[in-house]
């Protein structure tokens, strides 16, 4: 195949990917407005999405804050900044690591779920049925489980930062051997209420981004068996790579509203 | 006096390269049952799919009760559906869902929050097509023909003016096909519903049907009532009638 042909047909590709993804988005939040909410689906969408996924986040969190605390601190030892720590974790831990491992945790769990789900509807032709029944299938399946994620993924976010540093200061101050009263004072100083809030938005963007990925390659589902594990291999890797570019692009604005260190 | 509730005219779709329709035209009249007959893989459920804005020609027009829906979007198109069920060939019920859930979802979905009448108006069809007692069991613990009538009973809980068949003996036994055919003639008979039945099962046509017509490369070939089918002599039509194909031994 000429190159040039097949560069256009990726870019096209691409671009039509984004045009579904965004049509997807758009019509999910022009029913949110429309005030086409069914509460009992949501509300058990976040029991699953939410609730569901603590242990998973919670794990994860925990783990990466004291093996992250115990890399640090080996290395702040050799320059006897045994203190600075503390600061180091929490930062990395607001404003990068709960939102990326929470995002990347979540897109595997549940945008795997999610697209595994609406693409066994689609290719056992429910989602034609509920149509049939004049029932439009965003109103139905994507609305509840949206709102399911904007609420919780947020929420995990900060569960995961909780955890993170939680461990990272029995590991520094329990194993290691930090000073407590040092490795707190310094945590507080350096950590501003902006850092959690860039942690925040983060995760209310992940959230986006993973539910209308997983539920459109749900929805555009076709062949069958193969298709449904065709599409939830994709919304997993496509999930988990639109976190990780999006993630730089946004400590790149948010930087600007939030600059890291200004107490420094 | 007959009136059309559905005319479709001039048809024309395609499947990649395959032109499944090509100027289908066919009236649909108020209160009886129409069966299309026709090959595998012809367009009859494709056909279908028009009729309920699941799919949309490449040309051509469909008129329900003369509104022209071929370029309705999918909230244009509710009110219309609510007037149409459809019961697809394999059922494509709620797996998630237990029959009784399955069954209730139309009355939910069109804003009845009374438990007790929903209950009463499931249970009333679920008797109706014979499925009593099957109410807690989940979709994949049915057999292909209880799946079918549990189908039939969610499209007319909340009772349509036209329903709509996709193969609904395909597979099944001959009495469990029987007892398929039967019902859709009492729903005819109570319900006063206009059908479609997508089918290749002649018994079926010929216990069901008060017109009929044969689809053959994407065109109606035959449309007419059965005794018209069983008196005609045209060999392509006597050669499905009849079950014969063209092929040497």
């Amino acid at each position: 195949m000429n190159p040039a042909l097949a560069i256009g047909a990726a870019l096209t590709g691409f671009c039509s990917y984004l045009g579904q993804v965004t049509e997807l988005a758009a019509e999910t939040f022009g029913s949110i407005f429309a005030g086409r909410v069914r509460v009992g689906l949501t509300l058990r969408q976040i029991s699953h999405i939410g609730f569901g996924s603590q242990m998973v986040v919670i794990v994860t969190g925990a783990f990466t804050g004291a093996v992250f605390t115990a890399q640090t601190f080996f290395q702040f030892a050799r320059l006897n900044m045994e203190s600075a720590v503390g600061p180091v974790i929490s930062v990395a831990m607001c404003r990068e690591l709960g939102p990326v491992l929470t995002g990347l945790m979540v897109a595997g769990r549940v945008g795997a779920a999610m697209s595994a789900e609406l693409g066994t509807m689609k290719v056992t032709q429910q989602i034609d049925a509920l149509r049939a029944l004049a029932v439009h299938p965003v109103d139905y399946l994507v609305v509840p489980r949206a709102l399911a994620m904007i609420i919780s993924v947020p929420l995990l976010v900060g569960e995961c930062i909780f955890f993170g540093i939680a461990s990272g200061y029995l590991v520094a101050t329990k194993v290691l051997g930090v000073g407590s009263a040092y490795y707190m004072m310094n945590m507080y100083k350096f950590t501003e209420a902006q850092d959690i809030f860039m942690g925040v938005i983060k995760g209310f963007v992940f959230a986006v981004i993973i539910v209308f990925i997983s539920c459109r390659e749900g929805l555009y589902t076709r062949d069958g068996a193969v298709g449904v594990g065709r599409a939830t291999t994709e919304a997993v890797v496509i999930g988990s790579l639109a976190v990780l570019i999006a993630n730089f692009f946004m400590t790149m604005l948010l930087n600007i509203f939030f600059p890291a260190g200004v107490n420094g | 006096m007959s009136s059309v509730f559905i005319d479709v005219r001039d048809l024309v779709q395609r499947i990649g390269t395959q032109e499944i329709l090509r100027g289908f035209s066919i009236p649909v009249i108020k209160g009886e049952t129409l069966v299309l007959l026709g090959k595998s893989g012809g367009g009859k459920s494709v056909f279908l799919r028009h009729l309920i804005g699941l799919m949309k020609p490449i040309s051509g027009q469909i008129l329900v009760e003369g509104i022209d829906i071929t370029h309705f979007n999918e909230r244009q198109l509710e009110p219309i559906r609510r007037k149409i069920g459809m019961v697809f060939q394999d059922g494509a019920l709620f797996d998630s869902m237990s029959v009784f859930e399955n069954v209730a979802f139309p009355l939910r979905e069109r804003g009845e929050r009374n438990e007790a009448l929903i209950a009463e108006k499931v249970h009333e069809t679920l008797e109706l097509v014979n499925m009593t007692g099957h109410e807690k069991k989940m979709p994949v613990n049915l057999s292909g023909g209880m799946r079918k009538r549990v189908a039939l009973a969610r499209a007319i809980v909340s009772p349509p003016e036209v329903i709509l068949y996709d193969e609904p003996t395909a597979g099944l036994d001959p009495i469990v096909s029987d007892s398929i055919n039967r019902l859709i003639r009492r729903m005819q008979r109570q319900l006063h519903a206009t059908s479609i039945v997508v089918t290749h099962d002649m018994v079926s046509c010929y216990h069901i049907a008060d017109r009929v017509a044969l689809l053959n490369e994407g065109k109606v070939y035959f449309y007419g009532t059965v005794e018209d089918l069983k008196r005609t002599t045209d060999p392509i039509i006597r050669d499905f009638v009849d079950g014969r194909s063209d092929e040497a031994e």
